[in-house]
């Protein structure tokens, strides 16, 4: 069983319309989506949900209003400013649940034990049917932490459904960046597709996302997307990637096919004569090749 | 011009032209005679100085800190792992071992331990790089390649911001904490989506995130098309300001891939920003 993450760096790249049209393309896959703050795959593969389960990701202090002594020790104490003083309320101290970082501090030396330190309640994960197979995503609630760990709750949940139909392929949509959401997307990963644009952005971006890869040392492929836009420039990135050891499995046109579908809630390969699902199709026949 | 404002650019979805409406609006403030800085919190992937090729004066590291143990006075009771939330420190066969990575600085094993045997250090994470880009002040970060914590960092390119300026916060993506460190206690956020399903479910999240933090905000829709009514149908249900379209016009999309302002390609555009400048600080004063 082959993991494939799609990440790309710089955001609005096109990742998830390429990981949608792989999806449709494979045939035998669990597909996961870890961009858990700004999810959108499911608007083009219209899961139905089957399970849908709570996502506790760490834990968070809230003052006991009774128990309070208003000794000010927890504001002291948390390097976080999350403990707000405002002596006109009883008791003067609250947790700023948006700073709080969860770690405890403030609970385990309040002299009065007048801090709850309990697991809290961060999203919700499902999993769901699509006319593609299997489907792993999640919802961080709002203004919540620990991305990360949903990442990789999300990424075992698929691993599990794809290892009990022993199907061939995970393909996984990632967030943008190079930071925790992203590293919990790659880490221990078979293949990451790099998805970027022929911008001066998209090749800065490029890489720093083809550095951690480097980093965790997994084997990486790129596309560039709508490369007609700039050839010259599409042209640098993809030799420039060559030269690290990065294999070119593509290009992308732009084409107007790929915001009508969008529109229609559809992967663009539904639209077989478009140049851009013969482009997808390249793609995923060059990375099959490799990967095997 | 005398002015003390932050606005921060915000949107959600990737790729929407944040970077793109902070570098024209920083440009345009600027030429109208306002003290303009632009801060790009986007630590995990800097763009703005693409565009604005500022001249950089000033660069110093971030740092977190983590534990330090003193194996001399260390006596393996292991209370630094029991209050540990994070997994980055551990006692096993009475040693104890160290995550840095892991550790988010929050003291508790320092200050739980009996034996004063905890001190920090400071670890880097990234840099911070100031300088000016014309009259513009300009401050990034960059996070090292591995880093998985960035909001210590956006916290330090936040507070380059300029006093009795109009500071221009180019936030990251998502929805979660690197956006939330970058636009808490803003003044005003501009969140730029386009006219497509995924643009639109993302403002809807970024929307919920924003009224989760109370801050004020309006939209500014960019590739949009005049037959294209999904934005401005979306923004009226949700009933949130539109404050300007940016057209979906192939030259503006082919300046920015060269790294050029986009009313150096299209002079034209040059009063869009100029409306959103005045828009913004309609709005921001009310």
């Amino acid at each position: 069983m082959k993991e494939i993450v799609i990440v790309s760096g710089k955001g609005g790249t096109g990742k998830t319309s390429v990981a949608a049209s792989l999806v449709a393309l494979a045939e035998s896959t669990v597909v996961a989506d870890c961009d858990v703050d700004a999810a959108d795959l499911h608007l083009v593969l219209k899961p139905q949900i089957k399970k849908t389960e709570d996502f506790t990701g760490g834990k968070s202090a809230r003052i006991v209003p009774g128990k309070c002594n208003n000794c000010g020790k927890c504001h002291e104490i948390c390097r976080f400013n999350a403990v707000i003083k405002d002596e006109s309320k009883q008791p003067a101290y609250f947790i700023d649940h948006i700073a709080c970082e969860g770690c405890g501090v403030c609970s385990y030396f309040c002299p009065e034990k007048a801090i709850d330190f309990e697991p809290s309640v961060n999203g919700q994960w499902f999993v769901s049917d699509t006319r593609y197979g299997s489907m792993v995503h999640a919802r961080l609630g709002i203004a919540e932490e620990n991305s990360g760990k949903l990442v990789s709750l999300v990424r075992s949940q698929a691993r599990m459904l794809a290892e009990k139909d022993n199907l061939p392929y995970i393909i996984v949509d990632g967030p943008p960046g190079i930071g925790c959401p992203v590293i919990s997307s790659i880490t221990g990963a078979d293949a990451v597709l790099i998805v970027t644009e022929p911008t001066v952005s998209g090749a800065h971006d490029l890489e720093r996302v083809a550095d951690l890869a480097g980093h965790f040392k997994i084997p990486t492929f790129l596309c560039v997307n709508k490369f007609d836009l700039n050839p010259e420039t599409a042209k640098n990135i993809e030799e420039k990637a060559e030269t690290r050891g990065i294999t070119v499995v593509g290009r992308i046109r732009y084409d107007r096919a790929v915001t009508e579908a969008q529109i229609k809630g559809l992967p663009v390969v539904a639209f077989p004569d478009s140049n851009v699902a013969k482009d997808m199709r390249t793609i995923w026949e060059n990375l099959e090749r490799e990967l095997n | 011009m005398a002015i003390n404002l932050t606005v921060a650019v915000a949107s959600g979805k990737g790729g929407t032209g944040k970077t793109t409406v902070s570098v024209n609006l920083a440009c345009v403030a600027a030429a109208t005679g306002y003290k303009a800085a632009y801060v790009d919190c986007d630590v995990e992937e800097p763009n703005g100085h693409l565009f604005l090729k500022p001249r950089i004066r000033r660069r110093y590291p971030v740092n977190v800190p983590v534990p330090v143990i003193d194996t001399g006075k260390c006596v393996a009771c292991g209370a630094c792992g029991e209050i540990c939330q994070y997994s980055a420190i551990l006692c096993i066969n009475k040693s104890v071992l160290t995550f840095e990575k892991m550790c988010h600085g929050c003291g508790g094993c320092q200050l739980v331990c009996p034996a004063a045997a905890i001190t920090e250090k400071g670890r880097e994470i990234g840099f911070v790089e100031e300088g000016e880009a014309g009259e513009i002040s300009f401050a990034h970060g960059k996070l090292n390649i591995g880093e998985a914590m960035s909001p210590p960092l956006i916290k330090a390119v936040r507070s380059a911001g300029q006093n009795n300026s109009l500071n221009i916060v180019d936030a990251p993506p998502g929805t979660s904490c690197p956006v939330i460190t970058a636009i808490r206690g803003v003044d005003f956020v501009i969140l730029v989506t386009e006219p497509t399903p995924f643009g639109l479910n993302d403002l809807g999240l970024a929307l919920d995130m924003i009224k989760e933090l109370g801050i004020p905000h309006a939209v500014v829709v960019n590739k949009s098309d005049p037959d294209n009514n999904l934005a401005r149908d979306f923004c009226r249900e949700k009933e949130v300001k539109l404050l300007v379209e940016i057209p979906d016009d192939r030259r503006i999309a082919e300046a920015y891939s060269r790294g050029q302002l986009a009313f150096s390609a299209a002079p034209g555009y040059r009063g869009v920003f100029e409306d959103l400048l005045i828009s913004i600080m309609k709005e921001a004063r009310r």
